[in-house]
């Protein structure tokens, strides 16, 4: 494509245009002495010293490589096989930017057609979008749905769900009708049905609840979901997606929306993006769902084609009346999950999510046996869990930086009353030998 | 085209049947022609109350998804379910099978002030 850059006859041209003389001219409202401030850096370094200035930078970072990391809570180390980064590299998928043109873009297409059918697959449920921005802007496009959906302005939320995601919930919220009011839970961090039975009324649209949830906990719904359905509410229900390969999909659980954080799939945490929001929803709630959909067709001559499809519910086409703004994807992280997934297969899946089952309970039992530590999530977990100390766990995460590892998150940071407490999480990464190291290293710690 | 004598119309291309007291609403065979193949039609709630000139539901064809304005203000009596599994009703009977809602009106004499089918014939012919 030619460039044609402005001349200095077409920057006279211009000022003569609006009668200015010169363009210093035009920069008369600003202070004299913000003009032109003198920026004190230092002397230009060869590219050899940068290198070595950057790496030295970067050297600073605390790495998950040299680091034994416990750390969860919505960003998780899993173990992601080197054919996904192979697969996304390639410059066809790495580079293309909005490729959307059916006679261009066939490979991206059939890719994010086949992103949608695995997490179907995975979350039980009939149709998935080309995947959001991250699971907090996922779980605020479901709220919109179900606000659209049933006509209703009320949403239950757990305090159990993930805190970043329900303060993006509320920021969504703001400008239309929809009102977020929260169901508290359980001493054991269970979703606490007499709370919920108090503010389930005719108003709700939607129940949201995740599973894990923020403190490890996986929820039983059986009731919950119930109460939902027979007051004409949707559930929406939020997890890591890799425990579905064990514990019952949001499908099973008769969800009618399953959202949340697909970074699990094969996407490193790095610095806390870019991620992956999935959504996934029912065929009744189809024409409801935002965001790029693809669909499976056949050309004019009878082949198999991938394009956009069901476009008249977008911004482009219903304008003011869509029901999201969002017209974009996150396509390069959704071809990660797509080949993390496609790696792994269903029993691949199943057997990742033992592993994290196994290792977490692992870790709980030998935790628990520590004194000076209490396990709070004492039910059914998938790979973290809550426990409490009689120190500050500032204190206690310092110390394990002193040791080369990382501890877990400081719930007081979001919860005020839980103090000295945080979470653990042990995933597939973590061998034996690893969280013994660990156990050990906190038993001397906690004392 | 046709335009059914004892419907009256709108400018934004809806047909209303009048039954005593009773509203049947859809969209004419004019506007089905313009939007081509309808694909998906999104019916409001029955009980609904709904205002003159406000849009009740949305038409969605290949072409584009359009709202469907009440002609008169009242409340939804009954929809059309059968359009829900067959859409193509409205390309294929507009004026019958294809009804879209039926209200009981606030005010009945709104229907006076609906277009006649030579008047919105008239519309058509000069081209909205």
């Amino acid at each position: 494509m030619e460039n044609f850059p402005l001349t200095s006859e077409d920057q006279h041209q211009m000022l003569a245009e609006i009668g200015v003389q010169h363009f210093g001219e035009m920069l008369k409202c600003i202070p004299e002495k913000l003009r032109n401030p003198k920026i004190n850096l230092p002397e230009a370094l060869s590219e050899l010293d940068a290198q070595k200035w950057f790496c030295e930078l970067a050297g600073q970072n605390i790495t998950l490589k040299q680091n034994l990391s416990f750390l969860g809570s919505g960003c998780y180390e899993h173990f992601i096989p080197s054919i996904v980064r192979h697969v996304v590299s390639r410059s066809e998928f790495y580079t293309a930017y909005t490729p959307y043109q059916p006679e261009a873009s066939q490979g991206s297409l059939q890719m994010l057609f086949e992103y949608q059918s695995l997490m179907c697959e995975l979350t039980g449920l009939e149709v998935s979008n080309g995947s959001h921005y991250d699971g907090a802007t996922a779980l605020a496009e479901s709220l919109m749905m179900a606000l659209n959906h049933t006509r209703r302005n009320n949403i239950l939320i757990a305090s159990s769900v993930h805190p970043e995601y329900r303060l993006v919930a509320r920021t969504y919220l703001q400008g239309t009708h929809g009102v977020l009011e929260e169901v508290s839970f359980s001493p054991d961090f269970a979703f606490d049905l007499n709370d919920f039975k108090k503010k389930l009324s005719p108003e709700i649209a939607a129940v949201v609840i995740q599973s894990p949830n923020f403190f490890g906990l996986v929820e039983d719904l059986t009731e919950i979901e119930k109460l939902v359905h027979a007051n004409g509410s949707l559930l929406i229900m939020m997890g890591h997606p890799l425990s579905f390969g064990f514990f019952k999909s949001p499908g099973e659980w008769h969800a009618d929306i399953a959202c949340g954080e697909g970074q699990p799939l094969g996407i490193v945490p790095g610095f806390g993006g870019p991620w992956l929001g999935y959504l996934v929803t029912t065929k009744a709630l189809m024409r409801r769902i935002p965001g790029r959909l693809v669909g499976m067709t056949k050309d004019h001559e009878g082949r198999r084609a991938f394009c956009l499809t069901l476009q008249a519910r977008e911004q482009h086409i219903r304008r003011e009346k869509a029901p999201s703004n969002i017209c974009s994807n996150q396509a390069l992280c959704a071809m990660m999950a797509c080949v993390y997934l496609a790696t792994l297969g269903e029993s691949g899946v199943k057997q990742i999510a033992e592993l994290n089952l196994e290792n977490a309970n692992y870790l709980r039992d030998s935790l628990g046996a520590v004194p000076g530590i209490e396990v709070l999530t004492k039910g059914t977990i998938f790979n973290e869990f809550v426990v409490k100390f009689s120190k500050p766990i500032q204190k206690i995460n310092g110390e394990l930086r002193k040791r080369g590892m990382i501890g877990g998150l400081d719930l007081e940071r979001f919860y005020p009353t839980l103090k000295n407490q945080t979470v653990f999480c042990a995933t597939e990464t973590k061998s034996k030998a690893e969280m013994d190291r660990f156990v050990s290293e906190l038993k001397r710690i906690s004392q | 085209m046709n335009y059914p004598n004892e419907l009256r119309y709108t400018k934004t291309h809806e047909w209303v049947r009048r039954d005593g007291n009773v509203i049947k609403v859809g969209i004419t065979e004019y506007a089905q022609h313009e939007i081509t193949d309808v694909v998906y039609v999104e019916l409001p709630h029955v009980g609904n109350s709904i205002e003159s000139g406000k849009p009740v539901c949305i038409v969605e064809s290949v072409k584009a998804a359009f709202d469907i304005y009440a002609p008169m203000s009242g409340v939804i009596k009954a929809i059309n379910t059968a359009l829900e599994s067959d859409p193509g009703l409205i390309n294929r009977d507009p004026y019958g099978s294809a009804w879209l809602f039926e209200l009981s009106p606030s005010n009945v004499e709104e229907w006076d002030s609906l277009m006649t089918s030579a008047q919105y014939e008239q519309v058509i012919k000069q081209g909205v």
